[in-house]
């Protein structure tokens, strides 16, 4: 996969959440890019910060979520000069939205209007963001499903008549609308089948493949990322942990939270794995600790983890200069410390 | 379903489940049955001449996608929905949960866990409240302090430790993991046999999944719990399950030890399934343009039609599949697939049940 210029910059990115007990640091001075043609991948726990980070980057965020430092630069192919998305007006935003950045939500059966059927939810979509006689929106509405694999008959459908895949491609669809430089997409498949999730996946990438755009994919499936990600970026208490290509992340893992989440998950290919998971809970991000976030579910942790400035580095042993990482005292080539629980193991492998 | 298996393989040929060997039956579900009407004059058949068995310190895996009818199996089995045939024998008596106290008698033996702790524990009771009721219900007249003390037992039994500062707690003030531990605990509270987990892990964070999976075995091992584990994710089947049963339009189209069956899964709708599953080894390949995918039509609607329910999304699908629904047949001892084409989809497992059964 070859990445294309740089299509958003996100840097020194923080978000909070006013609440009466204190500011909640959701996102807290984040570094991502991405390319046009590339598929980032986003893999976080529920409150990690990476729906946050993807709406605040989009400015969807209201009261009393804030954006507090950094800047998000988007250069896409029609916009003259790189523009900062935060600096912009109402107008402006608007002008951004759906036609520049779209947004698949996680669930599509809240996202979508129960009382209107998706032909006019989608020229809806059209007619608010590009001029366009209302025959021609028609005849692009049709063509949005041909694009996505529905049939033309179900223009007149309503959303509870449509399947939970076919809502899904609805919402992808109407994402398209406006051929867009960049789509986020936040958990789109999650609710679905795993027959229904890959054949909806494989759709996008083949949109992708034909149309050109990027992609910022969220997930708490980090094996679904490996195969489906560019590059993965992992993100835990509102920081990230460590970028890499989905090669290294899989192989070389540098963070020990990625290699946690890594033993996490079962696989069903290949030989049986020994599998460990995280002890422990994510931290209460109202009151963040000094140093490193991830030490008391840490196996790796020392006395030094607990000052540590947390901040991306480049892997040392890595070939690639932008496979970084948070921690800068485990290597990819360091063993693994005696498990955290090696009681659970042996009762998975009974 | 069609039992037409002449001149096929040899029917009679009792598959044993793999789970077996753990323990003695605990319970069985023989041809059980679902019907629900849905009005001018539809009937949706969620369940089809369903059998399966569980087993004392066993888990066996009920594996399929949404509407697969899955959960209704559950819901039958934990006596919530009456049957529309079929028998379910607890301990080799046929079990009529019928009357509230043989409802009652029948729910200390087989407790239910739900999806979602979000929904399943009541928002305005403590942890405590929810735990009484069933040591009050199950356990039969005990002392204020034996309640208390058997709470903490419990607590401690499902590792939220120290029991007594979860006990005043609202399920609002727990973490999604410690709630579903107050469901495993409420379940185990009416110290039951057979425990029937409905996507006990669906609804929780991947790194916190395998806690709660390493949980639940090790409260099969110390209370020699049948365990029906209910998933649509094959991949922790494997890992987790000494037999799994594959659903598919309210049918079981495979059954068979856990660990053969995810690798050489027989049946097409299996072998879809077990494809269709993320593969982080195959860094990019499946999802690459041109991969090929299943054919984009719904999942079978499980009404009346006569043929295999997987036939209109089946690759291999042949005019018999299309009129003639095929019955689970014998692959080997502990295998089966209800499949017309299985010299087409799997020869190696045929020829391996052939040559290594008994």
């Amino acid at each position: 996969m070859t990445a294309g210029a740089r299509v958003l910059d996100i840097t020194d990115f923080s978000v909070n959440y006013r609440t009466p007990h204190g500011d909640v640091h959701a996102v807290s001075q984040v570094n991502l890019g991405l390319h046009t043609g590339e598929v980032v991948g986003l893999a976080g726990e529920s409150g990690s910060g990476k729906s946050t980070l993807a709406f605040a980057v989009c400015r969807l965020l209201r009261a009393p979520a804030l954006i507090t430092s950094g800047s998000v630069t988007y250069s896409g192919r029609r916009v003259a000069l790189p523009t900062d998305v935060l600096q912009l007006g109402p107008h402006e935003l608007q002008h951004l939205r759906w036609r520049e950045i779209a947004i698949v939500f996680q669930s599509a059966m809240n996202a979508l209007n129960p009382v209107l059927n998706v032909r006019d939810q989608i020229t809806d979509a059209i007619h608010a963001h590009l001029r366009m006689p209302r025959r021609a929106a028609l005849d692009k509405a049709a063509s949005l499903l041909d694009l996505v694999g529905i049939p033309r008959s179900r223009l007149r459908s309503y959303p509870h008549e449509l399947s939970g895949g076919m809502r899904q491609r609805v919402m992808i669809a109407m994402a398209l609308a406006a051929d867009p430089e960049i789509i986020i997409m936040d958990e789109p498949t999650t609710a679905l089948d795993v027959v229904v999730q890959r054949d909806i996946l494989a759709q996008i990438v083949e949109l992708k493949e034909s149309l050109g755009f990027a992609i910022l994919f969220i997930t708490h499936d980090l094996s679904l990322l490996l195969e489906l990600a560019d590059r993965i970026a992992v993100m835990y208490a509102g920081q990230l942990m460590e970028v890499g290509t989905a090669a290294e992340l899989h192989h070389e893992p540098a963070h020990p939270y990625s290699r946690g989440l890594l033993n996490s998950f079962p696989s069903l290919h290949g030989p049986r794995r020994e599998l460990a998971g995280i002890p422990g809970t994510p931290p209460d991000l109202r009151h963040p600790s000094e140093g490193c976030p991830f030490v008391p579910r840490c196996g790796y942790s020392t006395d030094a983890c607990r000052t540590v400035d947390m901040h991306l580095e480049r892997v040392a042993s890595s070939a690639d200069p932008e496979h970084v990482t948070a921690c800068p005292f485990v290597l990819p080539e360091t063993p693994d410390p005696d498990r955290p629980s090696p009681q659970a193991e042996q009762e998975f492998q009974a | 379903m069609n039992a037409n298996g002449s001149g096929e393989q040899a029917v009679n040929r009792e598959v044993v489940s793999a789970a077996a060997k753990r323990g003695p039956l605990a319970m069985e579900a023989v041809s059980i049955s679902k019907d629900f009407r849905l009005g001018h004059g539809q009937v949706l058949h969620a369940v089809r001449d369903v059998s399966f068995a569980l087993y004392r310190g066993a888990v066996v895996a009920l594996v399929g996608e949404s509407g697969s009818g899955k959960s209704t199996a559950a819901r039958l089995l934990a006596g919530q929905e009456r049957l529309t045939a079929g028998e379910i024998r607890l301990d080799g008596a046929p079990a009529d949960p019928s009357t509230r106290r043989a409802f009652r008698r029948y729910k200390s033996e087989v407790q239910l866990v739900f999806q979602d702790p979000f929904s399943s524990l009541n928002p305005v009771h403590t942890v405590r409240h929810h735990l009484e009721r069933p040591v009050r219900l199950h356990q039969g007249s005990k002392s204020r302090a034996q309640v208390a003390g058997e709470i903490t037992t419990l607590l401690e039994q499902v590792r939220l430790i120290p029991a007594d500062q979860f006990t005043g707690k609202y399920p609002h003030e727990l973490s999604g993991g410690q709630r579903q531990r107050v469901s495993f605990a409420r379940a185990l509270a009416a110290k039951p046999s057979v425990l029937l987990a409905d996507e006990p892990v669906s609804m929780l964070d991947v790194s916190i999944r395998l806690e709660m999976l390493s949980l639940l075995d090790d409260l099969r091992r110390r209370f020699q719990l049948a365990l029906l584990y209910i998933t649509h994710d094959i991949a922790s089947a494997r890992y987790f399950a000494d037999e799994v049963l594959v659903m598919y339009a309210g049918e079981i189209v495979e059954r068979g030890p856990a660990e053969e069956l995810t690798q050489q899964p027989a049946h097409p709708y299996t072998q879809l399934l077990v494809a269709s599953a993320p593969d982080p080894d195959n860094l990019g390949g499946a999802l690459r343009p041109g991969a090929a995918t299943a054919p984009r039509q719904p999942a079978a609607s499980a009404t009346a039609d006569p043929g295999c329910p997987f036939s209109p999304r089946c690759p291999l699908a042949v005019d018999r599949c299309r009129s003639d629904d095929p019955a689970l047949l014998p692959l080997s001892a502990t295998r089966a697939a209800a499949c017309w084409r299985l010299d087409v989809a799997a020869p190696e497992v045929l020829a391996a049940g052939r040559g290594g059964g008994p």
